[in-house]
Parts: C-alpha cells; sequence; structure tokens
C-alpha cells in the first residue's frame, strides 16, 4: 500500500523556523543591528541601494540581515518592497556639477580645476589582511581639509568647448522608466542606461571587460570619475517653484573614447557614461563602457557580433533579480514535464531498437 | 494585512493587467506586452499567475491552486498562502468548487466549466524562443504569420527520431492564427485546451499575457504523415485504478521499482472516495489522508 | 470643480472594480452575452455600465475619445476625476465612448502587426440590448450566439482586419456586452 506524499504546509512553516535560526547564528554572539551595517558595510548598502532601485539605506542594510547577507536576496527584498510604495512625482534632473566630491579623479588630465582627490579608496591600499582589525576596529585621528564651497565643473565640458567632443545637450523629455512599462526594442539610450544601473555589477562588469579585451572594443579613457552628494529637487506645482527634498550619494563616471569623423564631420571624441548609486565606481565604470559599446549604431559604427554591442542580449540578461528568479526555478517540482520526456525517450529508444533488429 | 490593497496589487497596476487580458481575449494566442511588476517571489516561481490571478480575483471567489497536478507541492502552497492573506478568499483543492484555478503544468482531469477561470504561469511565452533566440526577430515572424522555422523543427525531428521529439510545452495554432506555447503542459494536456472556461496566462519575467476564450479553436501543430498524438504512460493509476489520467512515476525502493500515481492529486482523491481502487490502493476511509 | 465630478465614483474601488471587470471580462469573452455591470453614477448621457467600465479600466495610461453629445463639461471633469484619463482626438485614443452616429470609427487606431493590441477599445452605447438580431460566431461562442448590433457591414469589415481591429462594447443602462474583433457577424 502506499500513501501519497503530503505535508507541504508543515514543511514550509518549518523551513522558515530554521531559516530565522541560521540567519541569527550562535546566540552568543551579539545581534547585529541594522545601524552596524549601514555604518561598516556601507558598500554593501550601496550595492543593494543601487541594484533594487531604492535609495534608501536603512532598508537596505535591513534587507541585508534578514538576507543573511545574500546581497541578490537583499536587492530582491528591496524590490518587492519598491513596487508597493505610492509615487508622489519625479524629481528635477540632479546637476552632477554640483556634487560637494569625496572623491574625484580624471585619468586624461593632470590637474584640473577642482583638482584630483583621491578621497575614501582601496586603490592604493595593499591587499594585506589587517589583523588588528579582527580585535579592533578603532580608527586613529583622520586628517581633515577644508570643504570645497564652489561647484566642480565636469572635466568632458573643457573637451566640450573645443568641440572635441561629441556633443550631449540636455534633452527635456522624460526618460522612460523599465519598471512601469514593458521594455520594448529598440531601447532608446536613456532606457538602457537605466537598465544597466539597476543591472547586476558582476554582468556589467563581465560584458565591459569583454569590450576591454576586444569584444567590441573602444578605447576608454576615464575622463572622470566623482564620488559625492548631490542635492534633490522637486517642483512643487502648488508652491510653483522647486524646493531640495534631500541629498543622495552618487558615482558617476565619465569615458572618452575613441574618436571617430568622416570627410564632412572633423574627428571628435564619444562618451560613454555611467551614474549609480552610492560608492559603487566598479559598477559606474563598468557600465560607462558597456554605455558606449551599445551606441555602436547611432555613432555610425560596425556591428561586430559582440555580446556588449546587443542590446537585446544585455537589457535582458542584465537584471540579477529575473536571472536568479529563473535560474533557481528550474529546482521545482518538473514531475510532469520530466515524465512526458521520460515517456517520449523510452518510444523513441523501442522503437530504434526494434528497428535495429528488423535491420539485423 | 491591511497595509495592503485586497489582492495585494495596486489599482493601476491591476487595471493596466486588466486591460492586457482583455486585449489577450480579443486577439486569442497573441502575447500582450505588460508591465510586470516586481512580485514577493521569485521570477520563475509564477509571478505571471499571481499576478493575472490578484486581477481577476473578487472576494465572492473560491481558489485552487496546482502545480504539477498537485496542491500541496510546496509552491502551490505557497501561493495558495499568499492570495488567502491578501485576498481573504476561500480557497479549495476540489477542481468542481473552484471559481479560479491558478496551475502550472497541468490542466485538470475534470473538464472545467463555464463560471471557471484557468490561469497558467508561464515560463517563456515565446513558442519560437528556442528556435530563435531574438524577440525583436520573433515578434516580426509573429507579424508576418511567418512559422516556418516552426515546423521545420518539428520536421527535422521525425527526420532524426521518427516522431516529432516535443513532449510537453508542445506548440498550438490559436484559431488558425497565432502560433502559441501552452506553457510547459505535457501534450496529453493538449486537447483540453479547447474548454468552457476562459483560460489566462501570465508570464511575468517575460511581461506578456495571453489568452484563450471559451470554445476556441486550438490545433496541435503537426503533420498529415505524423499526426499530433497526446501521450501520457502505459499504465493505470495504481492509487485509484483511473486509465484516462496523466500519471506521475514514482521510485519506491532501492531496486528501482516504479509506481503510477496520477498526477490530479484531487481528480485521484474524488475516484478514491468514490470507490474506485488501484493495484496498490485502498479503499478510501482506510487510508490516512 | 462641480458637485457631479465628485460624486459618482466607487466606494470601495479594490472590490467593486473587481467584481466589474469580471462582468466585463465576461462579457467580451462570451460575444453576445449580456452582464450586468453598476457602481458607478455618472452624469447623462453616460450609461451606468460604461462609466462602471472606465472606473474600472481607465486611468491617466489610457487616453479617451467622446463621441457626439457626450464631450460635454460634465462628462469630462466626472472622467478626469474619477480617472485621471485626459480626454483626445480619436486617432490617440485607447477607448472611445459614444452613441453609433457619434463615433468616427475610420479614426481610430487599429493596432500595428507586430503590436495588434495597441488599438482603440470602442463603447458603444444602444438605446436597447438584447441578445437577439445579428448572428454571432467565432472564439467565446459555442455554435451561434444572438446579438442586437446596430449595423453589420461595419463589425464585418472590422473582423476582416484580424488580428488587427477594434474591439467593441455595447452598453445600455446598466447592461454590457462584448464584441472582440474576432466575432463574426451575419
Amino acid at each position: 500500500m502506499y500513501v501519497a506524499v503530503k505535508g507541504g504546509e508543515r514543511a514550509i512553516d518549518n523551513a522558515h523556523a530554521w531559516l530565522a535560526e541560521e540567519r541569527r547564528g550562535d546566540t552568543a554572539v551579539a545581534d547585529l543591528s541594522v545601524a552596524q551595517i549601514r555604518e561598516q558595510l556601507s558598500l554593501a548598502v550601496n550595492r543593494v541601494m543601487a541594484e533594487g532601485s531604492l535609495y534608501d539605506a536603512d532598508l537596505a542594510a535591513l534587507a541585508i540581515k534578514q538576507s543573511r547577507g545574500d546581497l541578490i536576496e537583499a536587492i530582491f527584498l528591496i524590490r518587492a518592497y519598491r513596487t508597493t510604495l505610492p509615487r508622489f512625482g519625479g524629481s528635477l534632473p540632479v546637476d552632477t556639477e554640483d556634487m560637494a566630491c569625496d572623491r574625484r579623479i580624471s585619468a586624461t588630465f593632470k590637474d584640473a580645476p577642482g583638482g584630483q582627490v583621491l578621497g575614501p579608496t582601496f586603490d592604493y591600499t595593499h591587499r594585506l589582511l589587517d589583523f588588528k582589525l579582527a580585535a579592533d576596529g578603532e580608527i586613529g585621528e583622520v586628517p581633515q581639509a577644508p570643504a570645497r564651497d564652489t561647484a566642480t565643473p565636469h572635466i568632458m565640458s573643457f573637451l566640450d568647448r573645443e568641440d572635441l567632443i561629441q556633443p550631449e545637450p540636455a534633452g527635456e523629455a522624460t526618460p522612460p522608466d523599465l519598471t512601469r512599462t514593458p521594455l520594448e526594442l529598440p531601447a532608446d539610450r536613456a532606457l538602457r542606461l537605466q537598465a544597466l544601473t539597476r543591472g547586476d555589477e558582476g554582468f556589467i562588469l563581465g560584458m565591459a571587460y569583454s569590450t576591454q579585451r576586444g569584444y567590441a572594443r573602444n578605447h576608454a579613457f576615464v575622463a572622470e570619475l566623482r564620488i559625492g552628494t548631490v542635492p534633490v529637487e522637486m517642483e512643487i506645482p502648488e508652491l510653483g517653484f522647486s524646493i531640495d527634498i534631500g541629498e543622495i550619494n552618487l558615482t558617476e563616471c565619465e569615458t572618452v573614447n575613441q574618436f571617430q569623423g568622416s570627410k564632412t564631420n572633423p574627428p571628435q571624441f564619444t562618451r560613454g557614461y555611467g551614474l549609480v548609486f552610492g560608492m559603487s565606481e566598479r559598477k559606474a565604470i563598468s557600465m560607462a563602457l558597456v554605455d558606449r559599446a551599445l551606441r555602436w549604431k547611432e555613432l555610425g559604427e560596425d556591428n561586430v557580433g559582440a555580446p556588449a554591442q546587443d542590446e537585446e542580449f544585455v537589457l535582458y540578461h542584465a537584471d540579477n533579480i529575473q536571472a536568479t528568479g529563473f535560474l533557481e526555478h528550474i529546482k521545482l517540482p518538473h514531475y510532469v514535464d520530466f515524465q512526458s520526456e521520460l515517456e517520449l525517450i523510452r518510444k523513441l529508444r523501442r522503437e530504434a531498437t526494434q528497428m535495429q533488429e528488423a535491420a539485423e | 494585512m491591511s497595509a495592503y490593497n485586497f489582492a495585494y496589487l495596486d489599482e493601476q497596476t491591476k487595471r493596466m493587467i486588466r486591460r492586457a487580458i482583455l486585449k489577450g481575449l480579443a486577439i486569442p494566442g497573441y502575447q500582450v506586452p505588460f508591465a510586470s511588476r516586481e512580485m514577493p517571489m521569485p521570477y520563475g516561481w509564477g509571478t505571471g499567475g499571481v499576478q493575472v490571478t490578484a486581477s481577476v480575483l473578487m472576494p465572492e471567489d473560491t481558489l485552487k491552486v496546482i502545480d504539477q497536478g498537485a496542491d500541496d507541492t510546496t509552491n502551490a502552497v505557497s501561493i495558495r498562502r499568499f492570495f488567502e492573506r491578501t485576498a481573504g478568499v476561500a480557497v479549495t483543492e476540489a477542481t468542481v468548487e473552484a471559481s479560479v484555478i491558478q496551475t502550472r503544468h497541468r490542466i485538470p482531469e475534470e473538464p472545467l466549466q463555464a463560471g471557471q477561470i484557468l490561469v497558467y504561469q508561464v515560463p517563456i511565452p515565446e513558442p519560437l524562443r528556442f528556435l530563435e533566440p531574438s524577440e525583436v526577430e520573433t515578434r516580426k515572424m509573429h507579424s508576418l504569420e511567418e512559422y516556418g522555422l516552426m515546423h521545420v523543427k518539428l520536421y527535422e525531428d521525425i527526420s532524426q527520431h521518427g516522431a516529432i521529439a516535443t513532449a510537453y510545452a508542445y506548440p498550438v495554432k490559436v484559431e488558425g492564427r497565432y502560433v502559441m506555447d501552452p506553457s510547459p503542459i505535457p501534450k496529453f494536456d493538449n486537447p483540453k485546451l479547447e474548454m468552457e472556461a476562459i483560460q489566462l496566462f501570465g508570464a511575468g519575467r517575460e511581461q506578456r499575457i495571453y489568452a484563450i476564450p471559451p470554445f476556441t479553436q486550438v490545433v496541435s501543430l503537426d503533420f498529415d504523415d505524423y499526426p499530433f498524438a497526446p501521450t501520457k504512460a502505459d499504465h493505470a493509476c495504481d492509487l485509484c485504478g483511473a486509465e484516462d489520467s496523466y500519471l506521475d512515476e514514482l521510485i519506491v525502493d532501492d531496486a528501482g521499482g516504479r509506481m503510477f500515481m496520477c498526477s490530479d492529486t484531487d481528480y485521484c482523491l474524488t475516484r478514491r472516495k468514490a470507490g474506485h481502487i488501484g493495484a496498490q490502493g485502498v479503499p478510501y476511509e482506510e487510508a490516512s489522508v | 470643480m462641480q458637485t457631479v465630478a465628485i460624486e459618482g465614483g466607487f466606494l470601495d474601488g479594490p472590490v467593486q472594480s473587481s467584481r466589474a471587470f469580471r462582468q466585463i471580462m465576461n462579457a467580451l469573452a462570451r460575444p453576445g452575452t449580456i452582464c450586468a455591470l453598476d457602481g458607478a453614477e455618472p452624469p447623462a448621457p453616460l450609461s451606468i455600465a460604461a462609466a462602471t467600465l472606465m472606473l474600472t479600466l481607465c486611468d491617466h495610461e489610457t487616453p479617451i475619445y467622446l463621441g457626439d453629445g457626450y464631450d460635454t463639461s460634465d462628462i469630462r471633469q466626472w472622467i478626469t476625476f474619477h480617472t485621471g484619463a485626459s480626454i483626445v482626438a480619436p486617432q490617440k485614443a485607447a477607448f472611445a465612448i459614444g452613441d453609433w452616429n457619434g463615433l468616427p470609427l475610420d479614426q481610430f487606431p487599429i493596432g500595428t502587426p507586430e503590436y495588434p493590441d495597441r488599438s482603440t477599445t470602442v463603447i458603444v452605447e444602444c438605446p436597447a440590448l438584447v441578445a437577439q438580431g445579428a448572428t454571432l460566431s467565432g472564439p467565446g461562442i459555442k455554435a451561434k450566439a444572438a446579438l442586437s448590433l446596430p449595423e453589420l457591414k461595419a463589425f464585418q469589415r472590422n473582423a476582416a482586419l484580424f488580428p488587427l481591429g477594434l474591439d467593441f462594447f455595447f452598453t445600455h443602462g446598466n447592461q454590457i456586452a462584448g464584441l472582440p474583433r474576432t466575432t463574426k457577424v451575419t
């Protein structure tokens, strides 16, 4: 006699209880606070905000705690929460020229107004494990410099003035939003940039790296990388003017890329652009390279068939929440479709064997 | 749960999905793009079906959720709970009692009635996707009714294997126009696609909704000399003895012994309650269900 | 804004619109079936059924065309207040509403070969709605159905455009019936 397997409900409840226990870990070790995550794992928080498309460090920190440090899971929590939020309106475009820069470097000019500011970078740390941190995370006195109180001009603006770089005039159009309208191809640049800034850091990095290795190489120089805070303004119709509603931390990367020209147009450099929530420079640089690679058509370049040039390929596969969901769904029951394959393969084998026997 | 709207989705999202459903019903088998929302469950786990169900549910509905034909598979349990919690609807495991049925990979054995709605979870809505990966290209093919690629694929199967080597997600042509993926149901279920109930298909990650109104012609693609044939395991259900239902195969001992039972658990149970007993079954009263 | 504009909406939007949608969906999925649809209390001459459909399906993403006799300030204000939809020319309309003679059918979008769904849904206000008259067949219909249609030719022409074409609802009082582009009428 056989009794069918039941108990899905209880199994789920028990799995959740066990998960909670594992999340907490050894109760002899102090519980991790959301504030600790926000302050001390801030780059993880930044990534969750960027790919979750929600600028809220406390919620991102909470999501990281809840997901046991699985950042894609944390991004998923934030995305699912984000869709339930009402929309009160759109801000004005932020002006990154007004950024209070913590870091600002250019690989194209040795110096420029605003200077080269290394800021809090890992760049020149020797990657040696700091065993002192294991015992004590306290820091000594940190030197302070006076804050710069004037706007820091974009390096690109100097190239722009000389007409050396392809112009990118400001547009009045409201950019599309792929979280509110289904993705339709071909996508315009604003939509691509939205997909890239929300896209998985690893995927965008891999795509960017592939362009550097020759799959649609576009000779990128980092004209400027800047990280800092910008004010966010919103127009309030009732007031008839705009007000500051807060400030956000951003990383912006502008690349100068290979020039092009023709008999009628003298050569000009071209650009790639990356803008990401928080301090996320690996992502911002990667984004700029992929953005540039995707622009082959408008810039009159050849499609060499490189993955990073294929807008459909990049946009359909950059989202880690879509990817991980679909990837992991193959662990769900597939008894029914597998059963149909089983029957088919048995039938085909039976027929093949019979034919073979008949032939012999 | 008052923090969330009835059936979770906000009203604007529901309106957008409802409009897509209506266009889907007006153009049977055509995939209507919709702005799929991010749901509190993973893509690939029924987010399309869940959004469609959330947009059609009324408080008076009785909901049934099945995965692989069964009500108690973990993901079916999880989705059913989601709607119990967010819509407060009654739920059932009985096919005949349900007004809305969300399914993954099966059509219930019991023929559905006029008042019922069947909502399918769809992973890849595009029947041509594995022949042509580009969405731009497949959209063009549908617009031109250019389905030669599909026939070539089926024909290549025949020349290689002597039969069409597609056992599930078997493509159909709807009302003589659109080639449609019926979702990964076994081809055994294909003939049931012509039914009295409204059928709605939701693909969340791929942002598509499509539909089959009642009494719509749905033809499984085939060739005159290789006609379509629905197949199942050549067995009766070992629990209820049914010979007309789709069967799951179970490995029951270390020696690899097999048994077969209805994939539609409600169908099986209903038969057993009515006194049918399969080769390895026991009368219903004695079974510890 | 006058009081007529802010009255007559749903009292419990999520629940009322869910019930209304079921009726609307059944009407379109089963051409020839006349369903009851109410909840809205619109300014005349808008019918309860047509207004309830708008409350259920229209918002700022769905521009509406108002036919002759329906483009009144009362109706405009009511629609704007309750749905946020803009009132537009026929070429831009996602929905259109009017009586049969007040609707420029040949000016509505019928969709494109790649996106046949991008076509207008036309709500025709009728002096009466009964299950007799023209004979209907096609998806959603078991063998034959009957519906009082204002004429045959226009619907035959529309069906010939398939998979492009307009989709229709007919409304009268609190009654609604549907006629998608797939329905053949004789």
